[in-house]
């Protein structure tokens, strides 16, 4: 099955993107497909290469830079979003991209199921 | 629908509107909202009433996480990350009571 | 074929920024043709609340964007009876045309759509 994902908080401040992420492998382990991560709202924070988390704990950000790497999975952060928050193109880690809201309701049209992760 | 549930009892009155608005399907609690499926928590009854209309399921690492996997009311089954990739998959939508 | 998107409010206005930023997701969709609708319970019916003044807290005021919603196709407001009533609300209250459900009627109707998406 293909699955979007849909990320509206930033890391560490909430569960929300260490849930995502943890869904985003169970399903890849499963065989299922995640042909999208979209990140909203402060989730835009997800996509920051600056982040730095002490070494006993885990790097939310280089996660889902493996994670597209390994499994090829679309990383898109919302332009408008990024903009009001300062998350632009010379801040992003590997495998994040930045695009349109569109590339959200064409993830919700073409995926089978759409899981959205939030405060 | 699975509807999927994050927010403690003690926190918003999510668990009410889903009590109130839900139709069917299957519920999982997951992030803080696991509190609410334990033993002895004054909203577990709300839980009990949920599981009435619908299988709810709670995020086993998540109760881990917060010390609570031995005090889960029953009723309610304690689900993975694998059976929550399970569940989303099983229904034909889902909703995230944000 | 178009897909079923349903837009859940749940959240007051102004003390966070999900209402705004909703509100951006719901007129890009506008633009793909699928079956758009939006529902507001608990906090959210304050999102539709007539008169909004946010000049004093220096925000956009967004109350003329959900009136201009109609003028792209996208003129399905749901409000869910007991969450408006219970902030002393009625339909005269609010700033678009509305059709107001039961939680029985407004669960009904989530449980036909395809994607939904929360903020």
């Amino acid at each position: 099955m293909n699955f979007a994902v849909l990320v509206n908080e930033g890391p560490y401040q909430h569960e929300a993107a260490d849930s995502a992420y943890l869904f985003c492998r169970a399903a890849i382990e499963a065989g299922h497909r995640i042909s999208r991560v979209f990140f909203y709202h402060d989730g835009v924070n997800n996509a920051n290469r600056l982040s730095e988390p002490p070494q006993d704990d885990r790097n939310i950000v280089a996660r889902w830079s493996k994670l597209a790497e390994a499994h090829g999975v679309d990383l898109v952060v919302c332009v408008a979003a990024g903009l009001r928050r300062g998350i632009k193109d010379e801040l992003l880690p590997p495998g994040f991209r930045i695009s349109g809201l569109g590339q959200l309701i064409e993830a919700g049209i073409e995926a089978d199921r759409l899981v959205t992760f939030g405060d | 629908m699975l509807h999927i549930i994050n927010k403690s009892p003690f926190d918003r009155p999510t668990l009410d509107t889903v009590l109130r608005v839900a139709q069917g399907g299957a519920a999982l609690l997951i992030e803080d909202a696991v509190v609410a499926a334990t033993r002895g928590c004054i909203a577990a009854n709300k839980v009990v009433e949920l599981a009435k209309k619908m299988p709810v399921y709670v995020l086993g690492p998540d109760l881990e996480a917060r010390g609570l996997a031995d005090r889960v009311i029953e009723g309610v089954q304690v689900v993975g990350y694998d059976g929550f990739v399970n569940l989303v998959a099983e229904h034909r939508n889902c909703q995230s009571w944000l | 074929m178009a897909k079923k998107f349903m837009f859940v409010n749940r959240k007051a206005p102004y003390g966070s920024i999900y209402a705004l930023e909703a509100l951006e997701v719901v007129l890009i969709t506008a633009a793909f043709e699928q079956e758009v609708s939006l529902a507001f319970l608990d906090d959210g019916v304050y999102q539709l609340k007539k008169g909004m003044m946010p000049k004093g807290i220096e925000m956009k005021n967004f109350g003329p964007s959900y009136r201009a919603l109609p003028d792209y196709d996208i003129d399905k407001f749901y409000v869910e009876r007991e969450s408006m009533e219970a902030r002393g609300l009625t339909p005269e209250d609010l700033l678009v045309e509305v059709e107001v459900l039961s939680a029985q009627e407004l669960g009904q109707l989530m449980e036909a759509q395809d994607v939904i998406l929360s903020f």
